[in-house]
Order: C-alpha cells, then sequence, then structure tokens
C-alpha cells in the first residue's frame, strides 16, 4: 500500500507536466519559438488578448516573452551572484569563527530570515525601502533622462534584486555550514601541521571539499529566485519593461516583471481563453526549468557522496 | 645493606607550546577574508533585528484589538475597512486542510523510503519526485491545481458558475494544493529522524518475531515522534506564509463566501481569503491599499512565523541536543 503511494507521487510529477503541457499548448503552437524571443509590448498584447481582439496582423495569441525571459534573468543572476558571496562568508563565519553565543543567535536568525513569508517581504520593500529608494537614490535628473520611456518609483530592478538576496540566503548558507561542518577535521589538521594559517585552511581545503555543495545551494537558490512570485510582483515595478544595461547606472533603476510575478499580476479571476493560455506556457516554462534545476542540484551533488560529505 | 639512593626523576621535559595562530600574523588578504566574515554575520543579524523592529513598530502601532474580531469591509477609508476576522479564519482553514492531508501522506512515504525502497529504482524516483516538488514553485502549483480542479467532475471541491464552469477556486482546492508545499518538509523530517534511530531497536523488535509492518508502526513511528512534529510545524509555516496559491486558487476575496447550505461545507466550497492574501491586497500593490491594515495583518503573521520558528528550535534540541537542524524553507 505505501508502495502504490510512492508510484502515485511519480505519477503526480507526470501529471503535472502533462497537464500544463496540454493547457499550454494553443500558445506555444500560435508563436513557435519566437514565443521566447522578443517583439512588440507585452502589456498590448496582454490587453489584446483580455479585450478579445486579436492585434492587427497577429493571431490573437500573440506573445513575445522576452522582456518577462530578461526579467527573470536580470534579477535572478543578480541576486543568485550576491548571495553566493554573502553566504559562503556566512557559513564560514558561522561554522569557524563565530563564538558559541553568536553562533547561537546567528542560527535562529538565519532561520527566521527563511521563515519570513514572502508577501511580508514585498510589504517591507513597497513600503520601506522603494519610497526609500526613490527619494534619495534617484536623482531627478536620472528620472528625466528617461522619463520618454519609463517612470523611475523606486520599485525597480535593484530593489527586487536585494530583497530577493535576503530570501534566497538562508537555503545557500544553511546547506553551506551544513556541508562546511562534516569536512572531516584531520583534512584541517593536516593542512595545519604543514603550517598553513586558519584563513588558508579554510578557504584551500574546506571550502574546496565542500565545493559541490556550494554548486547544490546555488543551483537550489536560482530555483527559488525563479519561482519567486508575491514579493516580486509587489517590488519589481509591474512593468514588463526589458532593462537595458546601455543605460548605465540608471539601468538599475528601471522597471522589470519577472515571469512568475507576471502570473500574479496578469490573472484575473476567472481567467479563460488566450489569456489563460499565456499564463499556463509561462507557468510551463518555470515548471521546466525548475524541473531541470532540481536535475542539476542532484547531479552536482554527486561527487560530494564520495567523500560522504553530506549536503 | 647498603640502599640505594634513588636518583631523583628528571624534571619533565617543558612542553612547548606552538606560537598560536592570531590573525594579527595572517597575511592582509587573509585578515580582510577573516573581518568580511565576521561582517556578514553581524550583518545578517542586523538585518533580521530590523525587519523584526521595523514590523514591530509598524504593526503596534497600527493594530487595535477589533482588528480580530470584525470582518473585512469594502471602503476607501482605512478606518472604516473593517479587521481581518476573516482572513484569520481563513488562514487557519487552509492550513488545517493541507496539514491533516501532508501529514499522513507525508509520513507514510518517509516510512516506506526509509523502511522499505523497493524496488530500488522506484524509490530513487520517488525520492527525486519529492525533491521536484519541494523545488517547484508554488505559482507553478497553483496554476497546476487550477487546471486539475476546474475539471467538471471536481466540481463538488468549489463551485459551478452560471455558465457551467468550475471555478475551482476554494477552501478545499487551496488546502489539498498547499498540502503539496508542506509534503516535501515532513518527508524530508520524518526521514531523517527514522535514519538516525539506532539499527538496533529494529532488530530487537525483528528479534522478537515482529513484522516490519509491527515494527514500524509500534516501535519506529513512535520514537520519531519529535521529528515527525518538527516536520509538521515546518509545513505550518510554510503553509501559513504561502500567498500565491492563495491568490489565484481560493480566490483572495473581501470576505469569506460560503457556497450551497450544508453547515461546514458551505464554507469548505467557498472562496475566501488568508492573512498574506490580505496583507497582499491592503499593500499598495493590491486593490485595497490601506497600509496601516496591511502593516497589523503582516504583524500577528510575523509572530506567528516566529512562534513556529521557535517551536522548531525547541522540537530539533530535544531530538539530539545541540545539533542544528538545518531544514530548508
Amino acid at each position: 500500500m505505501l508502495g502504490a503511494l510512492a508510484v502515485g507521487v511519480l505519477a503526480l510529477i507526470g501529471l503535472m507536466l502533462v497537464t500544463v503541457g496540454i493547457d499550454a499548448w494553443p500558445s506555444f503552437a500560435a508563436n513557435g519559438l519566437r514565443w521566447f524571443g522578443s517583439g512588440g509590448n507585452v502589456v498590448t498584447q496582454f490587453r489584446a488578448m483580455h479585450a478579445g481582439v486579436a492585434l492587427p496582423g497577429h493571431s490573437i495569441l500573440y506573445f513575445r516573452a522576452w522582456p518577462l525571459i530578461w526579467g527573470t534573468i536580470l534579477v535572478t543572476v543578480i541576486s543568485v551572484v550576491i548571495a553566493l558571496v554573502i553566504s559562503t562568508l556566512a557559513a564560514i563565519f558561522l561554522t569557524e569563527f563565530a563564538p558559541a553565543p553568536v553562533r547561537r543567535v546567528l542560527e535562529p536568525v538565519v532561520r527566521l530570515l527563511a521563515g519570513v513569508p514572502s508577501v511580508v517581504y514585498g510589504l517591507i520593500g513597497i513600503l520601506a525601502i522603494a519610497p526609500y529608494v526613490d527619494e534619495h537614490l534617484i536623482s531627478n535628473a536620472r528620472k528625466q533622462s528617461v522619463a520618454y520611456v519609463v517612470q523611475l518609483n523606486g520599485t525597480d530592478l535593484m530593489t527586487a534584486s536585494l530583497i530577493l538576496t535576503i530570501m534566497i540566503l538562508p537555503i545557500m548558507i544553511a546547506l553551506t555550514a551544513g556541508a562546511l561542518a562534516t569536512v572531516p577535521a584531520s583534512w584541517q589538521e593536516g593542512s595545519a601541521a604543514l603550517g598553513v594559517n586558519r584563513w588558508r585552511t579554510i578557504w584551500r581545503v574546506s571550502l574546496l571539499a565542500a565545493r559541490p555543495a556550494i554548486a547544490a545551494a546555488t543551483v537550489l537558490a536560482t530555483a527559488r529566485a525563479l519561482g519567486e512570485a508575491i514579493m516580486l510582483a509587489m517590488v519589481s515595478g509591474g512593468l514588463p519593461f526589458a532593462a537595458n544595461p546601455i543605460d548605465g547606472l540608471t539601468f538599475l533603476f528601471e522597471p522589470v516583471q519577472p515571469l512568475a510575478a507576471t502570473i500574479v499580476q496578469e490573472f484575473g479571476g476567472q481567467t479563460t481563453g488566450p489569456v489563460a493560455s499565456t499564463i499556463y506556457a509561462i507557468a510551463l516554462v518555470l515548471l521546466v526549468s525548475a524541473a531541470f534545476l532540481s536535475f542539476a542540484g542532484w547531479a552536482v551533488k554527486q561527487p560530494l557522496k564520495r567523500y560522504g560529505i553530506g549536503v | 645493606m647498603a640502599t640505594v639512593e634513588l636518583a631523583p626523576s628528571p624534571a619533565p621535559p617543558a612542553i612547548v607550546q606552538p606560537p598560536r595562530d592570531r590573525t594579527s600574523s595572517w597575511p592582509l588578504l587573509d585578515r580582510i577574508g577573516y573581518w568580511a566574515c565576521w561582517a556578514t554575520g553581524i550583518g545578517l543579524c542586523v538585518i533580521a533585528a530590523a525587519i523584526v523592529l521595523f514590523m514591530l513598530v509598524e504593526g503596534i502601532s497600527a493594530l487595535r484589538l477589533n482588528l480580530f474580531v470584525e470582518s473585512p469591509a469594502a471602503s476607501l477609508h482605512q478606518s472604516q475597512s473593517g479587521g481581518f476576522l476573516d482572513p484569520l479564519i481563513g488562514t487557519f482553514i487552509v492550513t488545517a486542510i493541507g496539514i491533516l492531508i501532508a501529514a499522513p501522506l507525508g509520513v507514510a512515504l518517509a516510512a516506506w523510503l526509509s523502511e522499505y525502497a523497493r524496488p530500488a529504482g522506484l524509490a530513487r524516483g520517488v525520492e527525486s519526485a519529492i525533491e521536484m516538488i519541494a523545488g517547484v514553485p508554488s505559482i507553478v502549483l497553483a496554476i497546476f491545481g487550477l487546471i486539475v480542479f476546474s475539471q467538471g467532475f471536481l466540481g463538488f471541491l468549489s463551485q459551478r458558475a452560471s455558465d457551467g464552469t468550475v471555478t475551482a477556486q476554494s477552501f478545499l482546492v487551496a488546502g489539498i494544493v498547499m498540502s503539496l508545499l508542506a509534503l516535501p518538509l515532513i518527508v524530508g523530517a520524518t526521514r531523517e529522524a527514522l535514519t538516525q534511530l539506532p539499527g538496533r531497536v529494529r532488530e530487537a523488535s525483528f528479534a522478537l518475531g515482529k513484522t516490519r509492518a509491527t515494527t514500524l508502526r509500534c516501535v519506529l513511528l513512535p520514537a520519531v515522534r519529535p521529528g515527525i512534529a518538527s516536520g509538521v510545524v515546518l509545513g505550518i509555516g510554510r503553509i501559513i506564509g504561502d500567498t500565491a496559491i492563495i491568490v489565484i486558487l481560493l480566490g483572495a476575496t473581501l470576505k469569506n463566501e460560503p457556497v450551497g447550505n450544508v453547515p461546514l461545507l458551505k464554507t469548505l466550497r467557498g472562496s475566501g481569503s488568508t492573512l498574506t492574501s490580505y496583507i497582499y491586497n491592503n499593500s499598495p500593490a493590491g486593490e485595497g491599499n490601506a497600509p496601516q491594515k496591511a502593516y497589523a495583518a503582516a504583524f500577528v503573521l510575523l509572530m506567528v512565523v516566529l512562534v513556529l520558528n521557535a517551536l522548531v528550535t525547541r522540537l530539533s534540541r530535544g531530538r539530539s541536543a545541540g545539533a542544528v537542524d538545518w531544514t530548508m524553507k
């Protein structure tokens, strides 16, 4: 009976891919591979679908997701890169340097940061951080320089990425610290016996041994960042605008709208027809990426098993 | 008789202490790294303290006792838009449904994975399937739920619109999909506890002639109760904090709207809201735009999360003293 349950879990994953795939098919069929490309304005495309009137010269399902995909890539990459540095340092601190009292505080702190609901992060972002960024960090000259394409108001790429960094840090710290703690002490002792100081021992021995765990943590954090919807819907600007690195620093203050946030923004009550199909298509892209990342996470963990270092 | 004088024993050789590895002797680059570690550690504490203090200040100044007992009302003025009684009830119902489904399933799966796991290929498949469910974004789970539960024959779980389509928005639907969020956490915690049980416990039971199933039911599962409990608490935390599933599968309506006339079931089949969707709708991103209400609800939510966190810490301390329970969310 327990075995049947296990089969059920497997079937669930298959069912998920199949059902979402079937309902997403019309959108992909109508747009082909150019679904992922750029072209036109996502807002206009959604508005046309909601109204049920096709854009002139296109099918009703006409959709080009590039601005959303670009927004997702930007937010994810920026936050994962920052989080990678911070989490590695924090994990070293936690396992090696922190005195016992500090560690007793830091562990619950990390768990707390993991436990804060994303909507609370979003609320803090939109009510406290965004207004601050708007007032103090974006000069009027900067606002005017791009006023003809987009309005800068503090809900932007930078705010979104920073909050997302804090949201994905706990997973990365947990995995990295867990792996560092299981590196055999004899390896460190061997290095210390050769007269290597503590920092270099950690850097060249422990961290190197824990490298697969850090990779796994990065993959998991990427998955989390890809799927974050509510917080990003609140603070990323809610405008499918392809932030342009050519704009220099202003680029960081431009609004974006990642894929997951788009689902939240465009979903309204009884969604049917072309809008639904497009939303399902976005969900399918996220689902396939999540599946791929979970496979990648499994693959990068394999070398660890050789040493018996837990992840 | 000549007494042999015992030669005075030689003084023990002085212990040569190797010079202590002091950071001041390190090269500059290493010292920078060391201090960067301290900075990030302290920085994290500061960020967490800032979040909690900020919510504390804003939350307490916005919190009124009547918010807990009044239903939300549609109003442009924050003073007249009611409280969050309905979202509180909603949070409770969704969490209860989700955990009631996820706990038995999760424990059963964990038991199968750690005690039976035959055939090995299936076990590996199930393991990665659970890992994948944990990795699927909740917004995608919500879309999946929307597609599945809007099938005609599942209409009894939510409600049928006048044109025969099924809305797929109800406490039952949201609770069922929420259970998928909690499932991996419960499986993980239970399984970890089961693998930490020493082999002699099982062997002793087998030696008494008990079957595998009896051993599991009467010996192993009672022994891992704290593990199951901490998994459940983690699952509760996960369900309470999720917004995406609520927005899509519960409607995130102003009030809980019953469907039909059967007592209890009419609420479960109806749409409603939870604290998270209440916060979302009352933030500037939503329709209500009543920041005071959002702060008050977020404060309540954060307090619940803090309590759950403390509970997990206590449960994991009880299980293995001092060991860190690095359970992911």
